[in-house]
């Protein structure tokens, strides 16, 4: 089985049975509020690293090109509170434009 | 309704990043119709993408998927749901669903319930079909990068941290883990500086 399927599948599998055991297990194994804090703060862990990871590097590379102008430009439109569509679209198009005439 | 056009916009997004990331069209259809969980499915093909292996890419995925079982965990007594009901409610059990159901809180259960299936089901709906003209879109492109996809992405990335900012502890801690995962890029193997900036989060929820 090629990466992608693996990726794919597994990723699915473990989704659902994080969903399933939500609904399955007693109420108090996952209240405490050590447990609620950590929950809140991996995604911005994991979002915040994904994030520098996918505008700075080209596999195992460091490397600066089009990628930091979108970000800069993805930053500037969440400040002026842009929503999510207008993020990601400014983004693309400033990207690009630096890709296709610079 | 309104969060589930929303939710299209974001489904655009991942179909056309999977196919950037090297995913096919079925494969990134599936990850919306099976894995349905927005954040864990972009970290997958980021993880992927940048040329980390499967499990890598699993682990991530895995850990940003946790929050839905403890939305299972608040959604399970009050939506009351057996057998195949269960497995149908598990699945649809994700930020959006969860988030208007506790919005109707004081409306009562039954307002809860329909909040959660109406918005889980809807969310699915516009989710899938999105993916599929995103991934589409994406394929017919060609060179991604002269159509900003590679920028997208990231961008993508930054929407769905940027509202969890909520303190001057939660920027730090992003803003510590970004410099933390550019540093180890060229030391660990791809996938893992991502991987280890949970154990950073988890290391600071414990003792804060």
């Amino acid at each position: 089985m090629t990466t992608l399927w693996a990726a794919t599948l597994g990723t699915s599998l473990v989704a659902f049975l994080l969903k399933y055991s939500g609904h399955s297990v007693p109420e108090r194994w996952l209240s405490h509020p050590k447990i609620q804090r950590i929950n809140a703060f991996i995604p911005i862990a994991l979002l915040s690293a994904l994030v520098a990871v996918q505008s700075f590097s080209q596999k195992t590379q460091l490397m600066i090109d089009q990628r930091l102008v979108g970000l800069c430009v993805a930053i500037a439109a969440l400040l002026l509170k842009a929503p999510f569509p207008v993020v990601v679209l400014s983004a693309a198009v400033s990207s690009a434009a630096v890709y296709n005439w610079l | 309704m309104s969060v589930s056009i929303t939710v299209g916009a974001y489904g655009v997004a991942f179909g056309a990043a999977a196919v950037a990331n090297g995913f096919t069209v079925l494969q990134s259809c599936l990850l919306s119709l099976l894995t349905f969980s927005g954040a864990s499915q972009f970290a997958v093909i980021g993880v992927i993408g940048a040329g980390g292996s499967a499990i890598s890419g699993i682990a991530t995925a895995s850990l940003l998927g946790v929050r839905n079982a403890l939305y299972g965990v608040i959604m399970a007594p009050r939506l009351q749901v057996k057998g195949i009901k269960r497995v149908i409610a598990a699945q649809i059990t994700i930020d959006e669903s969860t988030g208007v159901a506790l919005g109707q809180e004081q409306r009562g259960v039954d307002a809860m319930r329909k909040g959660f299936w109406y918005t889980g089901i809807g969310v699915f709906v516009f989710w899938n079909l999105f993916t599929l003209a995103g991934a589409l879109g994406a394929q017919a492109m060609g060179d991604v990068r002269a159509f900003g996809l590679d920028s997208a992405v990231p961008a993508a990335f930054l929407g769905l941290v940027w509202p969890r900012l909520t303190g001057n502890f939660e920027r730090a801690l992003a803003i510590g883990c970004a410099i933390f995962a550019i540093a180890m890029t060229p030391i660990l193997p791809a996938g893992l500086p991502i991987i280890a900036t949970a154990f950073i989060a988890i290391a600071v929820g414990l003792k804060r």
